[in-house]
């Protein structure tokens, strides 16, 4: 590319001839080393890991009904959750999903920054477990340096064998889990014992278990910086009022070493005892004390290991803290903080959240297990029957969506005289088998002399045998002939 | 091939998707570096040099070198690709990948998975795979996909096209006649018999006296004077006018009218003629299919038989 010769240039070489020097744009990844932390923050982030990874590996062995309970059956197009069985005609409620996790990441984000990101989003959960083997087997962070920088001796050999043995073990019972949500778990776990996994169900069980392999043993803080659309666009959602994890330059500063005795005002020094450890401790490998940067995923571990520190000096914890922009340029205190969570912009989002989550929970509630489409015969618009009578034909397609099978009723009505007739009928009724569609050709006559020539509205009325609440009213058109066929 | 009308424009194509490529290649070898000052070679968080409104510099933030494999990648794949799959002018490639040839292919997994099931109906006797609940729901399937756009949902038909519910054949009701009609179609025509016939009043004599076989409303004088005129067709109908099945000439003494009753509609036929077509399914559905699908219109016709009285 070639550059233009800006102003600065000339000036500060001052047109002198300088030998012609490149520099890269892209360079080979720094490895990370992130040191262990603990304290409130990692706890409450583990929690979430145990909580989150105890639904996905729990869940989908739990049953229902003698069916597992949380089943997403691509091939018949069915999906099990519990008590629900949904349909593709459903996917309403995924809309209703998708907006309810929309609004209540911009809600959270507004309050608080990369709450998600820091602690329930898959690549940092899986991190950290991949972390803690690792940590388990090669050490801590300087350890782990070490044996990296070290030559291939048997003990680093077997270190990382074991490693990589436990890496993909885990990764493997993911993507195994993963699958075991499209294919029942438990045949899935038959058909991996006997070797007799179909095509489909390995590819996407090594698929899964290697992207979790890759994202969480290696790419791990790349995925956030270079490949993750909400990482950049969460930006756009904080404020002044947004919590966020700041280190307290005012208080900090100039930072400095120096021994617990020593009265740091005296030697003119702030709090910030530059020992690194919210560096080492990142698993992004940003300085928090440069401000707030991009690649911050929120997660407070240097929190974490800063209070440790102002402990151990017997300073105040929170040179590291949650706060906020104006809090920290105004000293406002911890009370004015939390009541500027209440703006407008929270609210906003808080009253849509609660509306789209009230509306889609109401319309789950209310939910009839039976859908009817009504389908009108469009070749032939009316026949007309030796009496005179005029027929239309319909198709009805009555999708029982509850996992019993049923008898529903199915009437017609909107004109004087309106008959249905079915050879698929008994009794003026239609069996339909459990979670199952079927289809149903009527004949719908009106006497001669009824109706206007033209378009009639007509209604079908499908109801259930055993639950008069189970009822569809579907609209549709009776043709009239403009004139005798 | 036919996709260009000369060979140039295939080339022409070849030359362009390929010159493209190498120039992506080329592209991402020369901006993978930039000039920059001296000392800020590769680090991150250095500037690249460029400098502009005395004091707005660029910092250069490298991606990490992955990335740029990846885009190499890309150049890889895009070139595998035009050697496997068809992308380079008329060029097919090496796997002789169509869109034609996939669907073929998927048909054969289909014929694979239903076909034993196809074939065991096709060694039963129509009468056998009617009775059989499964089979008529298939034929129902298969029925409302590929007959009901004509004889409707409810196969009873409308103004032209027969209803095959009622008993009444054109080209004979058993099991055989029916299957045969579906795999080869028939060609039903009756002749515009207006000028042998004579004059409109004989015409209208001879309709109403074609109504009065079915013993429908006719005026009988006129029906008299007509009755001469119907050799005409007794061709075809008979003389008793009870049709002919090996011409699908329809029974006139019975009360169904394929293209309506009364005597203009039967005026009409007289004078201008009928030419209508079944089309052969052989071809599209395969025996088998057909087979099924002959059971499922001939049980409704006889749903009152023993044997499919018992099985619904």
């Amino acid at each position: 590319m070639n550059a233009p010769v800006s102003r600065g240039q000339l000036t500060s070489r001052g047109g002198e001839a300088e030998p012609a020097v490149e520099q890269a744009l892209y360079e080979a990844r720094q490895k990370i080393y992130p040191r262990a932390v603990s304290g409130w923050f990692a706890t409450w982030r583990w929690s979430l890991v145990f909580f989150t990874q105890a639904v996905f590996y729990g869940g989908a062995w739990l049953r229902w009904n003698g069916r597992q309970a949380v089943l997403f059956d691509l091939a018949h197009r069915k999906f099990y959750i519990f008590g629900l069985v949904l349909w593709p005609q459903d996917i309403v409620y995924l809309t209703a999903l998708l907006v309810i996790s929309a609004l209540a990441l911009f809600l959270f984000t507004a309050v608080a920054g990369r709450l998600f990101c820091g602690y329930a989003c898959p690549q940092t959960v899986y991190t950290e477990i991949f972390s803690w083997i690792e940590r388990r087997i090669e050490g801590d962070r300087v350890a782990r340096m070490k044996l990296d920088a070290g030559p291939l001796t048997l003990r680093k050999f077997t270190l990382k064998s074991v490693k990589q043995t436990a890496w993909i073990a885990l990764a493997a019972w993911t993507g195994f889990t993963f699958v075991g949500y499209f294919t029942p778990i438990h045949t899935l776990f038959h058909e991996v014992g006997t070797l007799s996994l179909g095509g489909w169900e390995t590819f996407w069980i090594l698929f899964y278990g290697f992207a979790t392999y890759g994202n969480a043993g290696y790419m791990r803080e790349q995925v956030c910086k270079y490949m993750c659309p909400y990482a950049r666009f969460q930006s756009a959602m904080f404020d002044r009022d947004t919590l966020v994890i700041s280190y307290d330059r005012e208080r900090g500063e100039p930072r400095g070493s120096r021994g617990r005795k020593v009265d740091p005002r005296a030697r003119g020094l702030g709090d910030c005892v530059d020992c690194g450890l919210c560096v080492q401790v990142c698993p992004t490998g940003i300085d928090i004390r440069n401000g707030l940067q991009y690649e911050c995923i929120g997660c407070a571990a240097c929190i974490d290991a800063c209070s440790r520190i102002m402990s151990s000096m017997n300073y105040p914890p929170g040179l590291i803290r949650y706060s906020t922009e104006n809090a920290l340029l105004r000293h406002w205190p911890q009370g004015r903080i939390w009541r500027r969570v209440l703006r407008p912009r929270t609210l906003i989002y808080a009253a849509l959240l609660v509306a789209v989550a009230a509306a889609a929970g109401v319309s789950l509630a209310l939910r009839t297990p039976l859908k009817v489409d009504v389908i009108r015969d469009r070749a032939a618009l009316a026949r007309e029957a030796d009496d005179g009578a005029v027929e239309n034909v319909y198709r009805l397609q009555i999708m029982n969506t509850a996992e019993t099978p049923r008898r529903f009723r199915i009437d017609v009505a909107g004109l004087d005289g309106i008959a249905l007739t079915s050879p698929g009928l008994v009794d003026g009724r239609v069996e339909v088998a459990p979670a199952a569609a079927r289809t149903v050709a009527v004949r719908v006559s009106v006497p001669a002399g009824h109706g206007r020539p033209g378009p009639n509205k007509i209604t079908f009325d499908v109801q259930a045998d055993d639950d008069p609440a189970v009822a569809v009213h579907e609209k549709s058109v009776f043709l009239l002939p403009r004139s005798a066929p | 091939m036919a996709d260009f009308n000369n060979g140039f424009w295939s080339v022409y194509i070849a030359l362009v998707t390929i010159a493209a490529i190498i120039g992506c290649a080329v592209l991402l070898w020369v901006t993978s570096r930039a000039p920059g000052v001296p000392g800020s070679s590769g680090t991150a968080g250095r500037t690249t040099g460029h400098l502009w409104d005395e004091d707005l510099s660029e910092l250069n933030t490298p991606l990490p070198r992955w990335w740029m494999w990846l885009f190499y990648i890309t150049v890889v794949f895009g070139l595998a690709y035009l050697v496997l799959y068809p992308g380079l002018g008329s060029y097919r490639g090496v796997r002789g990948w169509s869109a034609l040839s996939q669907y073929e292919q998927e048909l054969k997994v289909a014929d694979a998975q239903y076909g034993p099931l196809f074939q065991r109906y096709a060694a039963l006797p129509i009468e056998k795979v009617a009775a059989d609940p499964q089979a008529r729901a298939i034929g129902e399937r298969l029925f409302l996909n590929y007959c009901s756009q004509c004889h409707g949902s409810d196969a009873r038909g409308a103004r032209g096209f027969p209803n095959l519910t009622d008993g009444d054949w054109l080209y004979g009701g058993t099991p055989a006649d029916i299957e045969t009609t579906i795999l080869n179609g028939r060609h039903g025509v009756m002749p515009a018999l207006g000028a042998a016939v004579g004059s409109e009043q004989d015409v209208r004599n001879l309709a109403e006296y074609v109504l009065s076989l079915s013993g429908s409303p006719h005026d009988s004088l006129k029906a008299q004077l007509g009755k001469e005129k119907f050799a005409v067709c007794a061709a075809c109908h008979g003389a008793d006018g009870k049709g002919n099945t090996v011409l699908g000439a329809p029974n006139l003494t019975d009360h169904v009218w394929l293209y309506g009753g009364g005597v203009n509609n039967i005026m009409s036929a007289i004078s201008a003629g009928h030419d209508n077509t079944m089309p052969a399914h052989k071809d599209l559905l395969g025996p088998s299919k057909v087979h099924v699908i002959a059971a499922y219109v001939w049980s409704l016709s006889n749903l009152g038989t023993p044997a499919l009285a018992q099985s619904r």
